[in-house]
C-alpha cells in the first residue's frame, strides 16, 4: 500500500490505536445512547433551531473578530521587537489555561454594567454586554482568541523570512511582499488557527454562562442548551443536541485536515 | 465579592471535576471495601468506621461540611467525602454507577430518577427543607418590595432555568404572586443567579434564603411572603451498592437528629415538619 516503507513499529502502532479508541468510544457512546426515536423532535424544536442560529451566528462573528484582531496581534508577536514581549504573549494567552467560568468572571468585572470599562462604555453609549447576543461574542472571543493569536505567531516565526527579503531586493513593495510571499507562506497556519478558533468558539460554554447569561433565543447557544438540558433530568435532550454539535464540528475538523494537506 | 468569587471557584470545580470527584469517590470507595468487609463479618451493631462517600447538592455544601466535621469528631475512624453538584447531575452519576453511600437531593424529582431504578436501600426521608427569597444587591439600590416589583420592564432579573430546581421556585412564586417577569437569563444552577446579582449586573434575582444567608453583606434578601413562596423538600437516602453501608446509616440518622437539625438550621435551612 505505502510507497514509502516504513518498518512497522509494534509499540508505536498499539500506542496509537488505543490513543484513537479512546476518542471513539465515547463518540459511539454517544452515538449508541442517542434516543433516535425523537432525535429529530428534538433538534427540530424552537430551542435547538434558535440555539443552533445563535452558534453560528456568534461563532463567526468571533472568529472574524479574532482574525481582524488577533492577526496584527500574532504579528506584533513574532515580529516585534520590544520589552516585556513575552509578558504580553503569556497576558494574551492566559484565556486557554484559565478555566472558562474564571474568564467570564473577570469579563464581567472589567465589561459588565459594573466593570471598570464596562459602565464608561454604558453611560458614553448605552451599550451593556451581559445579557446580549454582543456578550456572547465578547466572551467567545476572549476564549478563542489565543488559539489564531499562537498558530498564526508560530507560523509567522517558523516561516523562511528569507523569501521576503529575496522578493524585496527584487523590487517588490511591502504589500506585494505580505500578499505574494508571507501570506501564501503562513496560509497553513491561518487556516488552523481559523479552524481552531471557530471550533473552540463553538463549543464555548463557561465564559459565555457567566458573562453573557442564558435566554433562549437571545444568548442561548448550543453548548448552553445542552448543558440546561442535561442540569434539568432531560439527558435524552442533551445527547440529541450534542449530536448537532458533534456533526457539525467532525465535518469541519475533517475538511480541515483534507484541505491542509496533513492528512 | 470574595464570596461570591469562592462560590464561582467551586462551581469551577464542579464543571471540571466531575471525572476527578468520580475518581476520587472510586478510590474512596476502594480504601473503604476493607472496613466494609469487616464490618459484614462482624457483629450487625458495628461501628462505622471507614470512609464514608456522601453525593449532595451543591445548596447543602456548607452544612454538610460542617455536619460532616461534628460527625468524624463523634466517630474517630470515619472519614466522610463529598461530592457536591446539581442534583440532577448526582443522580445521573448514581444511575451510572458511580460508588455513592449516601445521596442528599435538593429536590424529590431527581431522588426519584434514583429510586426508579431501585438503587436505595431505605425509604428517602426529607431531612430539611429551602424556601425563595429575592436576593438584592446590599442597601436594595432598585427598591424591590415585593415578587409585583419584579415585573417592572427596567430591572435586570435573573433566575434559574424553569426546568432546574431553583428555577421551577421561581415559576411557581410568579405564579402565586400573579405577576410576569420576564428575566434577563435563565441561570443553569443558583450559584449563576447569586454570581449575576452580587456583581451587579442584575437587580434582583430569585434564589433560596439559605443563598441569601451564605453569600454574606454583599446582597440581601428582601422576605417573600408565605402565600406567594414555595417550600423545596431535601430528601436523604442510602444506596444500595453503598460501599460503606454501616456509616451511611448513621451519617443519615446524624444528619436528621438534633445536632444535624441545629447545624442546618443555623444555615437557614427549615426543618422537615415546619411550614
Amino acid at each position: 500500500m505505502a510507497k514509502v516503507k516504513l518498518p512497522f513499529n509494534p509499540v508505536l502502532a498499539l500506542l496509537a490505536a488505543l490513543a484513537a479508541l479512546f476518542f471513539i468510544f465515547p463518540l459511539i457512546g454517544l452515538i449508541a445512547g442517542a434516543p433516535w426515536g425523537h432525535v429529530a423532535s428534538v433538534i427540530t424544536s424552537k430551542t435547538a433551531v434558535q440555539a443552533l442560529e445563535l452558534s453560528i451566528i456568534a461563532s463567526l462573528s468571533s472568529t472574524a473578530i479574532a482574525i481582524v484582531f488577533g492577526f496584527p496581534l500574532a504579528w506584533l508577536l513574532a515580529r516585534g521587537r520590544f520589552p516585556g514581549k513575552g509578558v504580553l504573549r503569556g497576558l494574551t494567552t492566559l484565556p486557554m489555561v484559565l478555566p472558562p467560568v474564571v474568564g467570564g468572571i473577570a469579563l464581567l468585572l472589567a465589561y459588565g454594567r459594573k466593570g471598570f470599562i464596562g459602565k464608561p462604555l454604558e453611560s458614553a453609549t448605552g451599550i451593556t454586554l451581559p445579557f446580549t447576543l454582543l456578550g456572547v461574542i465578547v466572551a467567545e472571543s476572549f476564549v478563542a482568541m489565543p488559539f489564531f493569536v499562537i498558530t498564526v505567531e508560530s507560523g509567522l516565526r517558523s516561516m523562511n523570512r528569507r523569501l521576503e527579503d529575496a522578493a524585496r531586493s527584487l523590487g517588490a513593495g511591502r504589500r506585494t511582499v505580505f500578499t505574494r510571499v508571507t501570506l501564501p507562506l503562513i496560509w497553513p497556519s491561518l487556516a488552523a488557527g481559523t479552524v481552531l478558533t471557530w471550533a473552540r468558539a463553538l463549543g464555548e460554554f463557561g465564559a459565555t454562562i457567566t458573562f453573557a447569561g442564558n435566554l433562549p433565543g437571545v444568548t442561548q447557544t448550543m453548548p448552553l442548551a445542552i448543558y440546561i438540558s442535561q442540569s434539568s433530568n432531560m439527558t435524552d435532550e442533551a445527547i440529541a443536541l450534542s449530536l448537532i454539535l458533534v456533526l457539525v464540528s467532525l465535518v469541519v475538523m475533517i475538511f480541515r485536515r483534507d484541505r491542509s494537506g496533513a492528512g | 465579592m470574595s464570596r461570591s468569587r469562592s462560590r464561582n471557584l467551586r462551581h469551577v470545580r464542579v464543571f471540571a471535576g466531575v471525572g476527578v470527584a468520580a475518581l476520587a469517590a472510586a478510590l474512596a470507595a476502594c480504601s473503604s471495601s476493607p472496613a466494609t468487609t469487616a464490618a459484614a463479618g462482624a457483629s450487625a451493631a458495628a461501628k462505622p468506621s471507614g470512609t464514608l462517600v456522601v453525593f449532595a447538592a451543591t445548596s447543602l455544601t456548607d452544612a454538610f461540611n460542617k455536619i460532616a466535621t461534628q460527625f468524624e469528631a463523634a466517630n474517630p475512624g470515619v472519614t466522610v467525602k463529598f461530592n457536591y453538584n446539581g442534583s440532577s447531575t448526582l443522580a445521573t452519576q448514581i444511575t451510572q454507577g458511580a460508588p455513592a453511600d449516601v445521596f442528599a437531593s435538593a429536590s424529590p424529582t431527581n431522588m426519584a430518577t434514583v429510586t426508579d431504578q431501585s438503587l436505595t436501600s431505605t425509604t428517602p426521608k426529607i431531612f430539611t427543607r429551602n424556601t425563595g427569597e429575592i436576593m438584592v444587591e446590599a442597601g436594595n439600590p432598585s427598591h424591590v418590595k415585593s415578587v409585583g416589583d419584579l415585573a417592572n420592564p427596567s430591572l435586570k432579573v435573573v433566575v434559574c432555568a424553569p426546568s432546574v430546581p431553583c428555577g421551577k421556585l421561581a415559576t411557581t412564586i410568579f405564579k402565586n404572586a400573579g405577576v410576569t417577569v420576564k428575566p434577563v437569563s435563565q441561570e443553569q444552577n443558583v450559584g449563576g443567579v447569586v454570581t449575576k446579582v452580587s456583581l451587579g449586573e442584575a437587580d434582583a434575582g430569585i434564589v433560596y434564603v439559605t443563598d441569601v444567608k451564605a453569600n454574606g453583606s454583599k446582597t440581601v434578601g428582601v422576605p417573600i411572603p408565605a402565600n406567594q413562596n414555595a417550600i423545596t423538600d431535601y430528601p436523604i437516602a442510602e444506596i444500595k451498592q453503598a460501599p460503606n453501608a454501616t456509616a451511611a446509616a448513621a451519617f443519615i440518622s446524624y444528619v436528621l437528629g438534633p445536632q444535624g437539625q441545629q447545624v442546618l438550621k443555623s444555615f437557614g435551612f427549615m426543618p422537615p415538619g415546619s411550614s
